[in-house]
């Protein structure tokens, strides 16, 4: 009698496994194929000298000698920076900005309006990088409309922006500033909406005033969404690809080159597939850490 | 209500009329590019910079409309905006609906269903997060390229089938449903499939909304991997012919305009007429705590 019953008992957890795989499949077959098999194959060709032109399979092992090379290629260093000094200046800056702009919105304007005035800054979020990029490559123009403000505002001289080796780089972290302030802005109201009032109330009878609320309760109350939107600012950051490639073609010089711009044109323009996984490796690598910070942070944040 | 207004002192709401129009000002800032954008697009390349801003062109001249759409002329270089139109049509919404349906299907399995190995796998999709698609893309090329797949639609459309982050949003949701209603429909007989199907899903209808928003527009926008996948003309996306288009026509603004509008408008008014859903869609999953 026993036996049966753990037998029978046995046959629905096997058929509760095979359910269960079945409703698993297409995402784990997608899984498989698309990041875990890509996955090792990336590693290893970062460390082959294989050049697509060569054909598949005509490739050497030369170990480390793409990550070595990597620190001594003047096109990468410059790559690397370039992102570095973008991921510094745009995402506090960004934060910032919303933070203050969602907090005014929250605190003075009518509902009616505050809803209309989110939905509008929001729009640059769900449009096309292209587009975005083909109307600010106009404004940026010669005689363009940013640059005839500038002139208008008192610079004499002002440079054609997306082809100054200065300018080039802040130009374009302008427009991403713009193009996600929205974003950002949406979030922290979100976030803003769900703060217990009665803090404020408290506080206001302490006579405490607009800018002391700011910073001593709202600030320290919003911190996990700006701790979420750093980390995918940076994420994002680190990935950021169609402006550089769309206004600028990492020009002029290396001075818009970004990390994924420069694994884009290793591969697709130079086909060196093992450089250029190389650097897509570093990449890895950078977005690890940023992760790795926020579970460590996650967890932190659960068991206390 | 109007006598909690007349309560607020005259000093207080001096500070709020002048705010909410500070964040007019803002707005207006933020949203004046688009608003030069579908200025220029009416006006001829002789207007198109000049000095001050023409806002409402006195003459609209809906020429270039008719070059980018390619209405009325006969030349073989003619653009095919239409055409990409249609292609980042489709591609984004069979993505869209792949994805939904492979997230739904794992998250379900994730949120209800006891199997061996569903710790690993968890832990497996979890580490799956930090790949960035950056760094598959290579492989990716070389996949496709090899299935003679490169310059076909499902080069963009296959990989959708795993999306680790709507299949986590998912399984959060369904971890929210009854079991009660599960085991209601397994005492009526009917199977896991049926009620995946018929009870479960409709009951996270929300964020199926959200997730399927979330991957419509990531995949509307996706510009690296059509740029690497697809060449060939007949198979661009939005995106690809409109950077075809800007390397093409360089100074010819009135015309890139035109072509910007006609990639952006219609986002825009999808975006207005669904804004709720499309807002919620954003934050659902994204901030906790």
């Amino acid at each position: 009698m026993r036996s049966t019953k753990v037998g029978v008992s046995r046959t629905k957890a096997a058929r509760e496994n095979l359910v269960a795989y079945t409703f698993l499949l297409p995402s784990l077959v997608g899984l498989i194929l698309f990041s875990m098999i890509p996955l090792v194959m990336s590693l290893y060709v970062s460390l082959t000298d294989w050049n697509f032109m060569d054909g598949i399979g005509n490739w050497n092992f030369i170990g480390l000698s793409n990550f070595k090379e990597l620190w001594t290629d003047e096109w990468f260093v410059a790559s690397l920076k370039n992102t570095l000094i973008f991921t510094i200046v745009t995402v506090p800056i960004s934060l910032l900005l919303a933070l203050i702009i969602a907090v005014m919105i929250d605190d003075f304007c009518h509902k009616k309006v505050a809803g209309m005035v989110r939905v509008a800054m929001y729009m640059p979020h769900i449009c096309n990088t292209v587009a975005i990029s083909a109307v600010w490559m106009a404004l940026y123009s010669k005689f363009g409309p940013f640059t005839q403000l500038m002139r208008a505002l008192g610079w004499e001289n002002p440079p054609r922006f997306l082809a100054d080796y200065t300018w080039a780089l802040p130009a374009i972290m302008l427009v991403v500033i713009w193009a996600g302030l929205g974003y950002r802005i949406f979030m922290y109201s979100a976030s803003l909406a769900s703060l217990p009032k009665d803090l404020y109330e408290s506080a206001e009878i302490d006579g405490v005033n607009i800018v002391q609320k700011f910073i001593y309760i709202t600030m320290p109350l919003l911190k996990p969404t700006t701790f979420f939107l750093t980390i995918t600012g940076i994420i994002s950051s680190f990935k950021v690809f169609t402006y550089s490639n769309v206004m600028t073609q990492g020009g002029p010089g290396s001075s818009t080159y970004t990390l994924v711009y420069y694994i884009y044109t290793s591969a697709f323009k130079y086909y060196r597939m093992g450089y250029a996984s190389a650097i897509a490796v570093i990449l890895f690598l950078m977005l690890l850490i940023v992760t790795i910070i926020q579970w460590i942070h996650n967890n932190k944040n659960e068991t206390n | 209500m109007s006598k909690q207004v007349k309560q607020i002192p005259a000093s207080k709401r001096a500070l709020r009329i002048f705010m909410t129009v500070m964040i007019i000002v803002l707005t207006l800032i933020m949203v004046v590019p688009f608003l030069w954008m579908i200025s220029a697009s009416f006006k001829t390349q002789k207007d198109v910079m000049a000095i001050p801003i023409q806002w409402i062109p006195d003459y609209f001249y809906p020429d270039n409309y008719r070059k980018v759409l390619g209405i009325g002329s006969k030349s073989s270089t003619d653009y095919h905006f239409l055409l990409s139109y249609w292609n980042s049509l489709k591609v984004a919404v069979i993505s869209t609906v792949v994805s939904v349906l492979s997230s739904a299907m794992a998250g379900y399995a994730f949120a209800k269903l006891k199997f061996k190995g569903s710790h690993f796998l968890f832990i497996l999709y979890l580490a799956q997060m930090m790949v960035p698609s950056q760094l598959t893309l290579i492989p990716r090329f070389i996949a496709f390229s090899e299935l003679g797949m490169t310059n076909s639609h499902m080069s963009l459309i296959a990989p959708k089938i795993i999306a680790v982050s709507s299949t986590f949003m998912l399984r959060q949701a369904f971890m929210g449903t009854p079991d009660e209603l599960r085991e209601a429909a397994k005492m009526d007989g009917a199977g896991e499939y049926r009620i995946w199907a018929q009870i479960m899903v409709p009951l996270v209808k929300p964020t199926l909304a959200a997730v399927a928003t979330v991957q419509f527009l990531e995949s509307w926008n996706n510009y690296l991997d059509p740029l690497v996948f697809i060449s060939h003309w007949k198979k661009w996306t939005l995106p690809l012919a409109l950077n075809q288009f800007i390397g093409a026509e360089v100074t010819q603004y009135n015309l890139i305009m035109a072509a910007c509008c006609l990639a952006v408008v219609p986002v825009f008014a999808v975006f207005l007429a669904g804004q709720k859903y499309f807002l919620k869609g954003m934050t659902v999953g994204a901030v906790k705590g």
